[in-house]
C-alpha cells in the first residue's frame, strides 16, 4: 500500500467530484491526480531524493503530498513560518530534496531545487523527459518525515512509512463513504500530522477539503456557512477564538454535522461553551500523536451529548480521549514497566499498524511493538482512556504526581482568567512546588490571594499553587501546546 | 500450482483479474501458500498481459472498489483498486469482504 493509491481509487472511481478548493480555485479529483502525476515526473527529471514543503495551506499541499508519494519520493513539510536559524539546519538536512516555498530565498537549500509553492498549481511545471513514475512504491518506504519538536526542545525527525498511513486510512476510513454535497474546512498547519492525515482520510472518503490559508474567527465562521461546510477540525486554540469572538451568540452553522479537535488539550470551559453555541453539531475529540500517524483514540458525538445534557459519567468523560481505535491496543504502566490496572494513573504505550514510533537513527518501539507515548494516564472501567499530560511536565510535589491539567482547568474557570500555566519549581522541602502563571481578561483584575482561595476551594490543598503570577500572553506551540520549558524559564531567570 | 504462483505476493504488490477489470492491492501477503483467483482465473500480477475476455457465467458478488478482502484460512488481505465482475476466491474458498468499523469523522 502506498500513499498514492488513495488519490488513485478516488480518482478513477469519483472523477469530476471537487477534491479540494481554496479561495477562488477548485480541483476535481481527475484533475488533482493528474497535477500529481506532472509534479512527480517533474521532480524525478530533477533529480530531487524528496519533496520538502515549505508552504501555506492551498491546494498545492495535495499536489506535492501526492506527487511526492507518486514519485517514490519521501514528502518533508517545514514550517514556513521558522525563522532563518530554524529553518536552514533542516532544510541542509535534506539535501537534494526539491523545496517548495512561498519564496525563492530558502536559507541552506540549492536555488536549482527551489519550486515557488503557486507553480505547482500551473501545467507548465511539468517534464518533457520520458519520464516513468515507479510503478511499486514499497509500504516500507519513508511517505513523510516530520519534525517534532514539540514541547521537548530540538526537532526530531519523526519517520512514517506507506504501510503506517494506509493503515490508518483503510482502517477508519469507508472508500468513497462521503455523500457529493460534504465538505471538510481545513485550517490545521500542513507540516502538522493531523493536516497530512485530515487530507489522506478526506481524499480517501471523496469529500471535498476547503482551505484557510490563515485562521481567523469571523472568516472561519464566514467560510462554514459559504462553503456549506459539514466537517471541520480545530485546534483549542482556534475554538477558544470562535467562542470568544461569538461571545455568546450561537454559531448558526447548520450544515456542520461535525466539529473534531486534537493536537493539544483543550479546556473544559472552552468545550463546554461550544458544545452550546453549535446546536446540532456533534463534536469529536481526536487523540493521537505524530508518531501513531495521527488519532488513536476518539471521544465521539453520543459521549458529548450526554455530558451537554448533563450525565454525571459523561460529564467526567469529557475530560477523556474516548476509547482506543480497533487495530490499537493501549497499556498502562509503571516507572518500572509493570502494567497497571484500571483507574491506576501511568505511562501509556500504544501498539498497533498505525504506529511507527520511529525517528531518523533509530526506532524507540521494544521487541513486542509497544510505543512509549511519554505521556501519562490512565484507563476506566469501560475503556474510555484519560490523558493528564506529558510525563516530563508533571509535577512532583512531596512523592505526590500531580497533572498541571488539572489546575489549569480550574483557573480558567475563574470569570477574570482567560488563559493559565501549571509547572514545577524547584523546592528544597518539597521537590518541586506549584507555580501558576495567569493571564486575565481584557479589563478584569483579581488579586492573587482571591485566585489562591478560589483554588484552595476547587482543589485538594495540596494541588494548591504556591506562588501564582500574572503575564500578557503565554507561550504556544502553533497548534495550540502550551510550551511549558518556557513559562518555567521566565519564572526561575 | 500454475506458473502464476512465482508471482511474487508482498505487501503492496499490485495484482489484477486477466479477464475482467478487477484490479487488487495486497495489504497482507499470505502466511501460507495459496491460489487467488477473481471469477475462477487465477489473478496475475498488475503489469501482465491481461487477455480481458471476461467471465462467462460469473458467479458471485463481483469485487466491490475500496473493499478489503481477507482470507482467514492463508491470512491473505487485498484492497480492491479497481472494480469488476469476477468474485474472489483464495483455494476455492469464496473471499469475505473485511468489515470496517465506521468511525465518526475525526479529521
Amino acid at each position: 500500500m502506498n500513499l498514492s493509491l488513495l488519490l488513485e481509487m478516488s480518482a478513477s472511481t469519483l472523477e469530476d467530484r471537487p477534491a479540494v478548493t481554496s479561495g477562488t480555485r477548485s480541483l476535481s479529483y481527475a484533475q488533482l491526480d493528474a497535477a500529481a502525476r506532472r509534479c512527480a515526473a517533474k521532480f524525478l527529471s530533477m533529480g530531487a531524493t524528496g519533496v520538502v514543503y515549505c508552504g501555506t495551506n492551498d491546494a498545492s499541499f495535495p499536489i506535492a503530498v501526492f506527487g511526492a508519494a507518486y514519485a517514490g519520493l519521501p514528502f518533508i513539510p517545514l514550517n514556513y513560518r521558522l525563522g532563518e536559524e530554524q529553518l536552514q539546519p533542516l532544510v541542509e538536512a535534506n539535501r537534494g530534496a526539491v523545496v517548495i516555498a512561498e519564496t525563492a530565498k530558502i536559507p541552506g537549500a540549492d536555488p536549482e531545487m527551489v519550486v515557488l509553492r503557486s507553480t505547482l498549481l500551473d501545467a507548465s511545471f511539468s517534464t518533457s523527459a520520458d519520464i516513468e513514475l515507479p510503478p511499486f512504491v514499497d509500504p516500507e518506504d519513508v511517505a513523510i518525515v516530520l519534525y517534532t519538536s514539540g514541547t521537548s526542545g530540538t526537532p526530531k525527525a519523526a519517520l512514517l512509512r506507506h504501510r503506517h498511513l494506509t493503515a490508518y486510512v483503510i482502517g477508519t476510513v469507508e472508500f468513497a463513504g462521503a455523500e457529493p454535497d460534504q465538505a471538510a474546512l481545513v485550517t490545521v498547519p500542513p507540516y502538522h500530522i493531523a493536516g497530512l492525515a485530515n487530507l489522506l482520510s478526506n481524499m480517501y472518503s471523496g469529500r471535498r477539503i476547503v482551505y484557510l490559508e490563515s485562521f481567523d474567527a469571523q472568516l472561519w465562521l464566514d467560510t462554514l456557512r459559504n462553503e456549506r461546510i459539514t466537517q471541520a477540525m480545530v485546534v483549542p486554540t482556534m475554538l477558544a477564538r470562535v467562542v470568544q469572538h461569538l461571545d455568546g451568540s450561537p454559531a448558526d452553522a447548520p450544515m456542520l454535522a461535525t466539529l473534531s479537535y486534537g493536537g493539544a488539550r483543550m479546556p473544559l470551559p472552552v468545550l463546554e461553551q461550544a458544545l452550546e453555541l453549535f446546536v446540532g453539531t456533534g463534536f469529536v475529540n481526536a487523540y493521537g500523536l505524530t508518531e501513531t500517524s495521527s488519532t488513536i483514540a476518539l471521544l465521539g458525538p453520543e459521549d458529548h451529548d450526554a455530558a451537554f445534557a448533563g450525565d454525571p459519567v459523561a460529564k467526567v468523560r469529557l475530560g477523556s480521549v474516548g476509547k482506543v481505535l480497533p487495530g490499537i491496543e493501549v497499556e498502562v504502566r509503571d516507572e518500572d514497566g509493570n502494567v497497571l490496572p484500571v483507574g491506576e494513573p501511568g505511562l501509556v504505550f500504544l501498539r498497533g499498524e498505525q504506529v511507527s514510533g520511529e525517528y531518523e537513527g533509530g526506532s524507540v518501539v521494544d521487541a513486542e511493538g509497544w510505543f512509549p507515548t511519554k505521556d501519562r494516564g490512565w484507563i476506566d472501567e469501560d475503556e474510555y482512556l484519560f490523558i493528564e499530560g506529558r510525563a516530563d511536565d508533571t509535577i512532583i510535589r512531596g512523592g505526590e504526581n500531580i497533572a498541571p491539567a488539572e489546575i489549569e482547568d480550574v483557573l480558567r474557570r475563574h470569570e477574570a482568567v482567560v488563559d493559565a500555566a501549571v509547572v514545577g519549581i524547584p523546592d528544597d522541602e518539597w521537590g518541586q512546588q506549584i507555580a501558576a502563571v495567569v493571564v486575565l481578561a481584557p479589563g478584569k483584575s483579581v488579586g492573587v490571594d482571591e485566585l489562591h482561595d478560589y483554588c484552595q476551594q476547587h482543589l485538594r490543598s495540596s494541588k494548591t499553587p504556591y506562588r501564582i503570577e500574572f503575564r500578557d500572553e503565554l507561550p504556544h506551540t502553533p497548534t495550540g501546546k502550551l510550551l511549558r520549558r518556557e513559562v518555567l524559564a521566565d519564572l526561575l531567570g | 500450482m500454475g506458473e502464476e504462483l512465482e508471482m511474487d505476493i508482498k505487501a503492496g504488490s499490485r495484482l489484477a483479474c486477466p479477464e475482467c477489470s478487477v484490479e487488487l492491492v495486497v495489504v497482507r501477503p499470505p502466511s501460507s501458500a495459496v491460489v487467488l483467483t477473481c471469477g475462477g482465473v487465477e489473478v496475475v500480477d498488475a503489469s501482465a498481459d491481461r487477455p480481458g475476455g471476461g467471465h462467462s457465467g460469473a458467479s458471485g458478488d463481483g469485487t466491490l472498489v475500496g473493499k478489503r478482502y481477507a482470507d482467514e484460512d492463508s491470512g491473505i488481505e487485498v484492497l480492491c483498486a479497481k472494480p469488476g465482475p469476477g468474485t474472489l476466491a483464495a483455494d476455492g474458498r469464496e473471499v469475505p469482504i473485511k468489515g470496517a468499523k465506521p468511525l465518526p469523522s475525526s479529521d
